[in-house]
């Protein structure tokens, strides 16, 4: 290795990609965000291929390749299961909620596949197994977080209760 | 002993400029369906899926995992290829030595963009080196506008000679419902008229952006014929992705890259007289220029007589070598997809599955891909099993 | 399938943040390392496949950087995005399909991105990235999921760490050799649970390469070949709620036809070692499950019985895997390097005594849902 190169100080050149985006939902998925944003309600469509319930909705089924039609459309929820969760401890700007929150695989009722969100409240009682419920949000604008995060159903009776 | 590999399907989209009814995963698998459809197969009687686009166009990481609920990977081996504007002629190759290695048996290529969901210019300068290129000469148009002003000083081409390519792609897509600008045919002084973006590229001369994508099935020997009655056999490919920096681009000797891979491929596929051996052509022509300099590279014809062989109608419909039956790029430009239709319109031919668009008893293809720092891919295909 | 070997190998130190060093240097440094090491020439190489992502890399078509570096230049070329074992699979295809030998390089600068934002861009745009979704968050669902569903305890899983670690001292190439306890890891940060700071592989920077020679190229190189027995890959579905997060059943499929090329039908007993990619300390167990090595369920127990140490009657890790050094993409690679010297015999004081048969093994996308596994032999 040349000398010369041990004398050179390392520059470092900062710089962002910045590059906006517009994704393109789809029909179906814009069906699913419409009906949260206007219906505050949660859909889901079943391949008549394999009878599998998704959420989201699907246009065509991974497992079987089937078409998913028009005809296919459920509504689910709005309460389900909690399947697997975990409690996140450190905060980073992407997240839509200050730590500690949970993230949590929710098996919705009438659904087959797990649906992930947030759950922001009663972290101590947070088991698999625990029933929670959407709550949405009072501004919706046709987005994921129109629901703003799913609560324990446990939590939601106690407050009730304390009423 | 390498197996020897044919497509033996392909499907596509109907490009269009914005496909706001899908997203990513259900406009691929509207290209995958009709792909099984045409060789008559399903998804399941596919062994490995190669998949590619260019990632900053969708901002999605990992597309590979992400697709596979359009692309049919679900449970089956899947990876993905990505070269630039070269990516759908990787693809195609790569899914040639899945084939070839004797690992799998009937493997599906699919090339997609979604040009729509972001700002390609402001996506594609960050595929110069941010330290040297990225803050000056960058983006798709400087590069290519440098080297259409060298070749019109070297040889006297004009503006016009040019826009005859565009002229001739564009008809050529009346045929092909598939194309973005079908039923948009132009005339050279549309060209002409059209806004400049950077001498002497005008926007009627450059590639449109595009929604779409393309899937073909290839299938080793064996199966191949059980298929389709005409496989289009995949004679040889090579890739040279010459450069990194684009201030090492020589503008006033031939496209390098070109040249070699041509040679390369067209040795092992015992082509002597391009003109004349190959009986179509679908050639990755991201702007008019390419189409005069470009196919002189390939050896259509000798340096500076582009515009000539163009002019006199050999690369029309019913010419010597008829280019762009499809009509190329200039009509229909999805990146990650755009030189994977070139193998596909190559493949249709040889296939005879060109509908309005084929060319009468095609034995022998040439397709190739261009993207990067002046890359390129050559792939010949042929009626006969090499 | 015919007798191909990998012939040469390099891998850089893997560090925190190589700061003097840019993509092109790095993959230089590991190609030409790898001819050396081959006694190849540029000349021997007869394609090249480099292996990048546009993401970590913060550039489009992130190939351009390094082609040239990799010996490309007039030679066939193509890149795979993914980690480096699946970058390495289309190698030994292109050897297979009629190449004569294969350059496969790989390279990461996690140092240069943000890796929760890179990780984040995995997730599904319109239902999952506005979480604020990333590797650590997603994989600590399906170890919570895992764990849950078999009773596996924390203290297995930082049993991992402290093997993984403590085997890192033996590898000169490893980032984070540490002497740590169970009881390390189990006060250590919590990051998301059940994952704490010691449960978790660091950001690194690092480059590999191999080359892969035909039967006849390989007699040419210097080295003693490593054969490749099988290789074989497999992708499970995208959205994590559409998996059961604990059953890998893609690595279960892509084993199996690993398995079935190489001919092996008893994995705890013809396999001597293997490389596995251990992005977190609970991935270990649920891989040797999804491998065959344990019943679906006992990895953790296995762990625990010691069967995985160094000179356990199955070493995992010897080179401290993933959790010792996550150059992401380079990664995969590192392991089938890992296999090819422990083979060689040439694995120093990380060396498993007498290893014949190895497996190594590379994941890609979100909680591993694709898996890549390859199985060497020294015949």
């Amino acid at each position: 290795m040349a000398e010369w190169l041990q004398d050179v100080e390392d520059l470092t050149l900062k710089g962002q990609i910045n590059v906006p985006y517009a994704w393109s939902v789809g029909e179906v998925g814009s069906r699913f965000l419409v009906a949260l944003r206007d219906e505050e309600k949660i859909l889901g469509n079943r391949c008549p291929g394999c009878n599998t319930v998704y959420v989201p909705p699907r246009k065509n089924c991974g497992s079987c390749f089937k078409d998913i039609d028009d005809n296919q459309w459920t509504e689910l929820g709005p309460e389900g299961v909690v399947t697997a969760f975990t409690i996140v401890r450190y905060d980073y700007p992407l997240q839509p909620a200050k730590a500690p929150f949970a993230y949590a695989i929710i098996k919705l009722d009438g659904a087959d596949v797990g649906f992930v969100h947030l759950i922001r409240q009663g972290l101590e009682k947070l088991r698999n197994g625990v029933r929670v419920k959407a709550l949405f949000k009072e501004e919706r604008t046709g987005h994921i977080l129109d629901v703003d995060s799913f609560e324990l159903l446990e939590a939601q009776a106690e407050e009730t209760w304390k009423r | 002993m390498a197996k020897r590999v044919a497509i033996v399907g392909a499907g596509q989209t109907h490009h269009k400029s914005h496909r706001l009814d899908v997203n990513g995963r259900e406009m691929i698998n509207e290209a995958v369906t009709r792909a099984l459809a045409d060789c008559e197969i399903a998804i399941m009687d596919i062994d490995a899926i190669i998949i590619g686009n260019m990632d900053h166009f969708e901002s999605i990481n990992y597309v590979d995992t992400w697709s596979v609920e359009g692309s049919g990977g679900v449970m089956k081996p899947i990876m993905k290829i990505t070269t630039g504007g070269t990516t759908g002629t990787s693809v195609a190759i790569a899914a040639y030595y899945h084939v070839a290695s004797g690992l799998f048996d009937r493997v599906l290529a699919i090339g997609w963009e979604k040009n729509s969901e972001s700002d390609t210019t402001a996506a594609i300068v960050t595929c110069s080196d941010p330290v040297w290129d990225r803050f000056s000469y960058s983006g798709a148009i400087p590069s290519l506008a440098t080297e259409a002003s060298a070749y019109m000083e070297q040889y006297g081409a004009t503006e016009e000679d040019a826009a005859r390519v565009a002229v001739r792609d564009r008809t050529h897509a009346l045929n092909n419902p598939y194309a973005q600008m079908y039923n948009r045919p132009i005339t050279i002084q549309d060209v002409m008229e059209s806004s400049m973006l950077a001498y002497p590229i005008k926007l009627l001369d450059v590639c449109p952006r595009t929604d779409g994508a393309c899937a073909v099935v290839f299938a080793a020997e064996g199966s191949a014929e059980k298929m389709t009655p005409r496989p289009a056999w995949i004679k040889s490919t090579a890739v040279r992705h010459t450069t990194t920096w684009f201030g090492d681009v020589d503008y006033d000797t031939g496209m390098l890259s070109l040249q070699r891979a041509a040679k390369e491929a067209y040795e092992k596929a015992g082509i002597n007289n391009p003109a004349e051996d190959f009986d179509v052509a679908e050639l990755y022509l991201p702007y008019s220029y390419a189409g005069l300099k470009w196919i002189e590279a390939l050896g259509f014809c000798g340096p500076g007589e582009g515009p000539a062989f163009v002019g006199e109608g050999n690369t029309d419909m019913g010419g010597k070598i008829p280019m762009n039956p499809s009509g190329g790029v200039i009509s229909t430009n999805c990146i990650g997809a755009t030189a994977l239709l070139r193998v596909a319109e190559a493949a249709l031919q040889i296939m005879g599955k060109g509908d309005k668009r084929q060319v009468p008893d095609v034995k022998t293809a040439l397709a190739t891909g261009f993207g990067g720092c002046w890359w390129s891919d050559v792939i010949v295909l042929t009626r006969d099993k090499p | 399938m015919e007798k191909i070997a990998i012939v040469g190998v390099a891998q850089t130190k893997y560090e925190r943040r190589k700061k003097g060093e840019i993509f092109y240097d790095m993959v230089y440094e590991v190609t030409a390392k790898a001819m050396e090491d081959a006694g190849y020439t540029l000349d021997d190489i007869d394609n090249v496949i480099t292996v990048s992502n546009d993401f970590w890399d913060g550039r489009t078509i992130s190939c351009m950087a390094v082609q040239e570096a990799a010996g490309a230049h007039d030679k066939n070329v193509s890149t795979v995005e993914g980690d480096g074992a699946f970058g390495a699979f289309y190698g030994a295809m292109r050897v297979l399909g009629g190449f004569k030998t294969t350059l496969v390089v790989t390279h990461s600068k996690g140092s240069e991105g943000d890796p929760k934002v890179i990780t984040n861009a995995m997730f599904d745009p319109v239902y999952h990235r506005a979480l604020g979704l990333d590797a650590i968050s997603s994989s600590a669902l399906q170890a919570q999921a895992y764990m849950e569903k078999y009773g596996i305890t924390e203290e297995q899983c930082a049993m991992v760490s402290v093997k993984n670690h403590g085997n890192a001292k033996n590898n000169p190439y490893a980032q984070l050799p540490m002497d740590i306890t169970v009881e390390d890891v189990m006060q250590s940060r919590k990051i998301a649970d059940p994952l704490k700071l010691l449960d978790c592989s660091p950001v690194s920077d690092g480059a590999a390469a191999i080359i892969i020679a035909d039967k006849n190229s390989a007699k040419k190189a210097k080295t003693k070949p490593v054969w490749i027995k099988g290789i074989a890959h497999c992708s499970d579905a995208y959205f994590l709620g559409d998996r059961d997060l604990a059953d890998p059943r893609a690595l279960r499929d892509a084993t199996a036809r690993a398995y079935a090329m190489a001919g092996i039908t008893k994995p705890r007993d013809e396999i001597d070692v293997v490389e596995l990619y251990d992005a977190f300390s609970y991935m270990e167990p649920l891989w040797l499950e999804g491998m065959g090595f344990c019943d679906p369920g006992t990895g953790g127990r296995m762990i625990e019985k010691g069967f995985s140490e160094k000179d356990g009657s199955l070493p995992v890790n010897p080179s401290g895997g993933v959790l010792s050094a996550h150059p992401v993409l380079t990664a995969g690679l590192a392991r089938i390097i890992e296999s090819t010297l422990q083979l060689r015999g040439e694995a120093g004081e990380r060396q498993v005594t007498d290893a014949r048969t190895a497996l190594a093994h590379g994941i890609n996308g979100p909680c591993g849902q694709s898996h890549c596994v390859w199985i060497l032999g020294r015949e």
